[in-house]
Formats: C-alpha cells, structure tokens, sequence
C-alpha cells in the first residue's frame, strides 16, 4: 500500500486495475472522462482499453469480454446511460460470467450536461445493483466491491459517482502493483441457452434476477457502506432522524457537532435498498429529513418501509418541499436544511454580505479565440444572409455557437439529434433551408445513422460536419477520425467523406472555414443543391497546435466601426482605452477578423508578429 | 483542526497548480487533504475555483460559506465573487490586474479592478495586494503568477506550511529549466 493525492476518477481507475480489470470502454463526457484515461495511463500490460464509437458500443464490448470470463469496465456519464440503455436492459436478463461494471457519473446542477437524470433511479428500472460512494477512498474501494458482486450473481453493477466525488481530490491509500488482483479468464463458452436471448429465458431469468434482489436487500442491510451514525448529546433524546447518501453524506458531516449528532442512516446501495438497515434506523425516530441530489430515491424508499413494516415516522426531503428539487447541494445548502428541520438558527450574520459590491464581471463559456467553429458557422450565417433558414446544433463546444454574435444554434437536443431534428422541421416547413451541425466526434458516435435517415427518407437537408479533429469539449480525445487508439497504436482513420459518399450522397464537399471567402460561396452553392448534400468544415481545434501567425490592428487605418466584434464575437478582439485592440495572447492568426474589416486596417503576420496599436 | 483555502480566477491563469503543489506539501506533511476544482466548459475564460481543505475531521471536498482562512484571488473581481466563503478574520491575497471578460467588447463593460480592489479593502482587515505588472516585469515571466501568489500567501502565515515545504514540492514538480524562475516566484513577496 502507499498513499497518493487522487482525483476521484483516478481512483476509481486505479480501483479497477487493482480489482483485475480485463477490458474498459466507454465514451467521453463530464464528468466521467478521467476514468479511461486514467486506465491508459496506470495500466498494467494486459489491459485493454479502448474509447469506444459510443455508449452502446463501448457496453456491448465490455459483455462481451465479461461473456468470455474477463472483468470488465465501461465509462461513460448519466446521458451516455441512454445511449446504453438497449444493451444494458437486455444484459441484465442475460448476465455475465466475468465481472462487469459501469461508471457512471451523474452531473447534479446540471454543471455540464442536458439532464439531471439520476442513475440510481436507472438501476431500479433495470434492476441492476447500484452502489453510490460519497469520497474518494470510498469509490476506490466500491469499485473493487462491485467487481465482487458482479461476478458473485453474474450481474452487471452500476457504480454511480457525481460531479464532486469524481472530480474531488483526496489522499488516499492504494494498493501497489504487486497487490493487485488478476482475473484469469477462461475463455468464452458457448451454450446457447445461457447467451441468446429468447422470450423463454427472459421470463426464467426475470424471476431469477426479482428473486436475487430481493435477497440483496438483505446482504446490503449488512453491508459496512451502509451504516447508522448512532446520535450523541441532546440529540440522543430527539426523536428526529438523517438520511443520506453520496456527496451530500459529507455536506451533512461538515455541519453536524460530533458531540450533539443526530441518528443517521448513510446509503451506499439505492438499489436494492438496505431495507432491514432502514427499519433497524426508523425505529424509535418520529420525523426523517432525507438529504438528497436529483431524484428523491432514499425518502421513496423509507416511504414504502414505513408502509411496509407500519412504522409511523414522518419522511421529509424533496417530496415534501424541505429539500430542493432540482440542482446540486453545498455545505451550505445543507447547512439550511438541517438548522430548517432542527428549528435552529443558522448563524449567517458572520459571513461577508457582497450585495454592496460594484457591479461584478459576467464570465460565459465562449468559443476559444480562432476556434475553426466559429468561422464555420460565420461562413453559414453570411451564406443565408436574408433566407429563411434554421440552424440545428449538437453536442460538443459548438453548442456554444448560439451566443451572440453568432446565434447559430436554434436546436440541441442530445447527441445526433443535429442531423435528425431538422428532417423533422422540413416535413412542416419545406420552404425553409435547413442546416445540420454535427462534430467529427459525434458524427461517429450517432450521426452517421441520420444522415442515412435522410438519405433513404429523401429530406432536403445540408448537413455541415464541424471537423476539428479530435473531442474537444471532454479533453481532446480520439475517435475514429484521428487515426490514433488508447492502446497507442496509429491505425486507418475513417474518412467522413467516404462514408457520406458510400451512403449515396453526391454532394460532398470539404472546406477550410478560415477561408471565408470561399466557405461562403460554397455553402450557397450546396444549400441550393436538392436532396441531403454535405459541407466537411475542416480545421484542427486551436488547443491541439501552438499558433504561427497573430494578427494586429493598424490603429491609423482603423476607423473604430467594430464590425470585426460584433460580427464573430472573438475573445481576442477587444476595446482598450478607446482602440480596437488584438490580445497577443489569445490571437491564433486565423485571419478571420482581417476578412471582415472593410478598411483592411488589420493584418496577421506569422510567428506573433502582432503589432498592437 | 483544519485550514481551507479558496484559490479563484480566470480559466488558464494556474489555479490549479498552486493548488496542487499546496497539496503536495500538506501530504508530505501527513496532512490530510480534499480538494475539488472547477472542470469542463467553464475552464473556457469562465470563472474557476479550487477548493482545498487541509487537516482533521475534513469530510467535503467543498468549502462553506466563511469557512475560507485565506482566499488566492488570481484576479480582483473573482476574488469579490466569493469574499462569502471567507471567514470575517480570513486573509485575502490578490492579484491587482484585472482580466476582462471575453465578452466586454462586444456587450460593453465598465469593469474596473481597482474598485475590486478598494472594495475588498473596505470589507477585509487583511488584504494583501500584488502587483502583478511590477512582478512579471521584475522577474521577466508572466507565467509564474500563481507561485508569486502562492508565495504570498505562505508568507502570511496563514497556513501551516512553510516556503521551505513547497520549494521541495517545486522541486520535484517542475521542470529542471524553471526550478531557479520558480524559486524567486515564490520568494517574491516578502514581509515588510
């Protein structure tokens, strides 16, 4: 054993590898990334991992080798789930024979996803066995655990972490490499009966699988992660309870007086849920506030126990209004509940009051300065200048092509859903121009299947894939498209443009956005092409090359029109003491600004030869 | 017993390194350590955060409202946005040069850093300001601003850890070539 400062992610990898992981997969998104990579990176020589094309790939990879007796991992976040979803109900009525577990991680806020979906809520729909740590070292010991019982009841298990346990940091003991665990597995064994899913074995299985969570229940009721923190003090003689689970258990902790503490039930299995620990801790308690994030799993479950056994305790949390439906908790959001359901006063007197203070500067997301998205997106807006068009987005930094200046988003949905959507819209509104925008990731991931959809279903459609060449948003991961694996190796990239054209697309035509000119001139010509056409917008994402060029501003030249800002809305074009200026620092030299200025006053100039005015 | 710190800023400014080298110094130390930071699409010129709790009885990675004993404000306006998670008897130590937001072009901006500044001296007994422009200059880098900070807030004493402690950390840290940079960095401010 030794200790290392760990993110939670790392520690969770670092849990797997130790447990004898086999195989990991899975797809990037905040905030489960780190894990796969910290897998890539910490991994002994006979793992395998890989990112996978999407969820549901990266799942089905992972059976597979648990099928074949392997251990195996699949990450991915709470919206990723969905893209699983088909494989994950299926798997559960099938099984493994090797442990197989799923991170996922859940983003409570949301900070940087469409849902608040909660996956504890998924493991009781698919009836798979969820387990919920609150710390860091608790992820790197559940994950073994859950390799445990995966492999145990031939079940796939859920680990559920959240934004703050996976991206907390903690000091932790781990196991050194001589300490690991390895998984020898003895191969794939055929038998028809246990792997093919038909009606009959699905009715068998179902019974198996109700019949086996219902006796979890009890082996979590013994469980150490699930516990009671028996009260001290004067709360001894209350007869008011706590519930919690995940990072709220530690908010809680922080605001609780060891000394004077009240009865609390800590649960790490929503799913089955510890019921005879959740009667043991109902006992003897009148009120329960259950301090939760996204869905009100636990305050559910201590409802139906109360029913249940006939146990009369008032259950409190988000169903009843104490706890907030939606968003993340705090210390101090927790801090609130707690003084609120205690009838004690919460001493903010003693915190600095900022409402006084000047006016506060406002800091979005925005598009990086020489980001290829912007100028592609700009090429599009000049292109349609005065038609009726609609612009549908996806998943990926160019979400953030719907801040002004550019306004170039009017749909997201989820991931793919930008080449689909405005299939959809053009059925209502044929005479409107309809442009798709898809990345190179999620062009992989699940955009190929809308344009074949549009293809065969004869819409009239120009799909704009935003080729930077990698998975910016996440960290610049590879996929397909880079000719780069996990495992290191240089492969075959898989060409965008061949697979638009073995679809049956005649109109396929690639552009470097930075050459405005011509990026505009093409896309009016292909939006005017009939039937599904697309525009490849190539160029590298700014983070992955250090920039040659910067561009300067001749302040005699200029006339202070700002159209070079309100036109493209770069970061790196600002307003200092009255001049237009290039911030040194941020400027790529794309070029686009010195295309838009109608005087010529700003050039770019290789190797940060920038002259500010 | 423990001691919070909040480091705030803007995306890219090294939050996060003076945050980990502080953590590796308490760890060196068989000090306990949480920390958690801002990750993802705020990193993009957005405001960013670490959180880092050292010592006993830490359970959150978080910190609470005035629980900070020491805020590292990267920046003037940051550092106001989250004065609430100071103690009242908490020290500040901030960066003078203001970073406009990316979007002040284009939707307009009185922003001024020096009424940060003035506001967080009229809230704050102990307020330590750097001045970031003689710093960089003075040292010939602009890239060592998180240790010129980290360095003031040790010399503060506000922390149970010692200049000696993180030059070790540094040492193994940081490349070979910028050790010497580094360690003026963190020498730079001094009692007076």
């Amino acid at each position: 054993m030794h200790k290392e400062i760990l993110m939670g992610n790392e520690a969770i990898a670092l849990g797997a590898i130790a447990a004898g992981v086999n195989v990991v997969s899975g797809y990037p998104g905040t905030p489960s990334t780190e894990v796969l990579e910290t897998v890539a990176k910490r991994k002994t020589e006979d793992i395998y991992v890989e990112w996978s094309v999407n969820e549901k790939a990266g799942l089905e990879v992972a059976a597979g080798a648990a099928y074949a007796g392997g251990r195996a991992l699949v990450t991915m976040k709470q919206v990723g789930l969905n893209v699983a979803t088909d494989p994950l109900m299926s798997l559960e009525y099938v099984g493994i024979k090797g442990g197989l577990v799923l991170l996922v991680a859940d983003d409570p806020g949301p900070i940087s996803s469409q849902t608040e979906q909660d996956t504890r809520t998924f493991g009781m729909y698919s009836k798979v066995p969820v387990f919920d740590p609150s710390t860091v070292e608790e992820a790197y010991h559940m994950i073994g655990e859950a390799f445990e019982l995966s492999e145990k009841y031939g079940t796939p298990v859920i680990l559920r972490s959240t934004t703050r346990v996976s991206h907390g940091y903690a000091s932790i003991e781990i196991k050194d490499e001589a300490e690991y665990y390895k998984n020898k597995p003895d191969g794939f064994i055929k038998d028809t009966g246990r792997w093919v899913i038909f009606p009959r074995l699905a009715y068998n299985n179902h019974k198996k699988i109700e019949e086996r969570n219902a006796s979890l229940k009890d082996e979590f009721s013994d469980y150490k992660r699930n516990f009671i923190v028996e009260a001290t003090g004067d709360k001894v003689s209350s007869k008011k309870g706590i519930a919690t689970h995940g990072i709220s258990y530690t908010y809680t902790m922080e605001n609780i007086n060891p000394d004077n503490s009240p009865k609390l039930l800590k649960v790490s299995t929503p799913f089955p849920f510890p019921e005879k620990l959740a009667v043991e801790f109902l006992t003897g308690l009148d009120e329960v506030l259950c301090i939760e994030e996204l869905d009100p799993v636990i305050e559910r479950a201590l409802i139906y126990v109360c029913g249940k056994y006939g146990l009369n305790v008032k259950i409190k949390g988000k169903l009843t209004g104490d706890v907030a439906t939606s968003g993340e908790n705090s210390v101090d959001s927790v801090k609130a509940y707690l003084a609120g359901f205690f009838g004690e006063k919460s001493d903010s007197e003693d915190t600095f009051d900022i409402s006084d203070a000047p006016a506060l500067p406002v800091r979005p997301p925005v598009l990086c300065a020489g980001c290829p998205h912007r100028a592609s997106f700009y090429a599009v807006k000049q292109a349609m200048k005065g038609k009726k068009a609609v612009f549908s987005g996806d998943i990926g930094c160019y979400t953030l092509g719907n801040a002004k200046p550019l306004d170039m988003t009017d749909t997201c949905l989820c991931m793919g859903a930008g080449f689909t959507i405005p299939q959809g819209i053009g059925k209502v509104e044929p005479d409107t121009y309809l442009f798709g925008f898809v990345g190179d990731s999620t062009f992989f991931a699940s955009g190929i299947t809308g344009v074949v959809n549009a293809y065969y279903n004869q819409a009239n459609i120009t799909l704009c894939i935003l080729d930077n060449s990698t998975t910016a948003m996440t960290g610049h991961q590879p996929h397909p498209g880079t000719g780069r694996t996990m495992m290191g190796e240089i492969v075959e990239k898989v060409s965008i443009e061949k697979v638009l054209k073995a679809i049956g697309l005649t109109v396929v035509e690639t552009v470097d956005p930075l050459d405005n000119k011509n990026a505009t001139l093409t896309v009016k010509r292909v939006a005017d092409e009939p039937g599904v056409k697309a525009i490849i917008f190539k160029s590298p994402c700014v983070a992955l090359f250090k920039p040659e060029a910067c561009a300067g501003i001749d302040s005699e030249k200029c006339i202070k029109c700002k159209k070079c800002i309100n036109e493209i809305g770069c970061p790196a074009i600002a307003i200092v003491e009255g001049q237009v200026t290039i911030d040194t620092s941020l400027c790529t030299g794309c070029g686009l600004c010195a295309g838009i200025c109608p005087v010529g006053a700003i050039s770019t100039e290789r190797n940060g030869g920038g002259k500010n005015a | 017993m423990h001691k919070c710190v909040l480091l705030c800023g803007v995306g890219g400014q090294g939050t996060v390194l003076a945050s980990k080298l502080l953590q590796a110094a308490a760890e060196a130390k068989g000090i306990g350590v949480l920390s958690a930071e801002t990750i993802g699409m705020a990193q993009r010129g957005g405001s960013v955060f670490s959180h880092l709790k050292m010592g006993d009885d830490i359970y959150s990675p978080l910190i609470g409202r005035s629980e900070a004993d020491i805020i590292l404000g990267f920046e003037p306006g940051e550092t106001v946005r989250m004065l609430p998670y100071l103690r009242k008897d908490g020290v500040v130590i901030v960066s003078k040069r203001p970073v406009m937001p990316v979007t002040a072009a284009l939707m307009g901006s009185d922003y001024n850093g020096d009424a940060m500044i003035d506001y967080l001296k009229s809230k704050v007994d102990k307020v330590i300001v750097v001045d970031t422009d003689k710093a960089i200059e003075d040292l010939g880098s602009a890239k060592v601003l998180n240790i010129v900070l980290l360095g003031a807030a040790l010399e503060s004493g506000a922390l149970d850890i010692t200049k000696d402690e993180i030059k070790e950390v540094i040492k193994k840290r940081v490349k070979p070539q910028f050790v010497e940079l580094n360690m003026r960095a963190i020498d730079y401010i001094k009692k007076e």
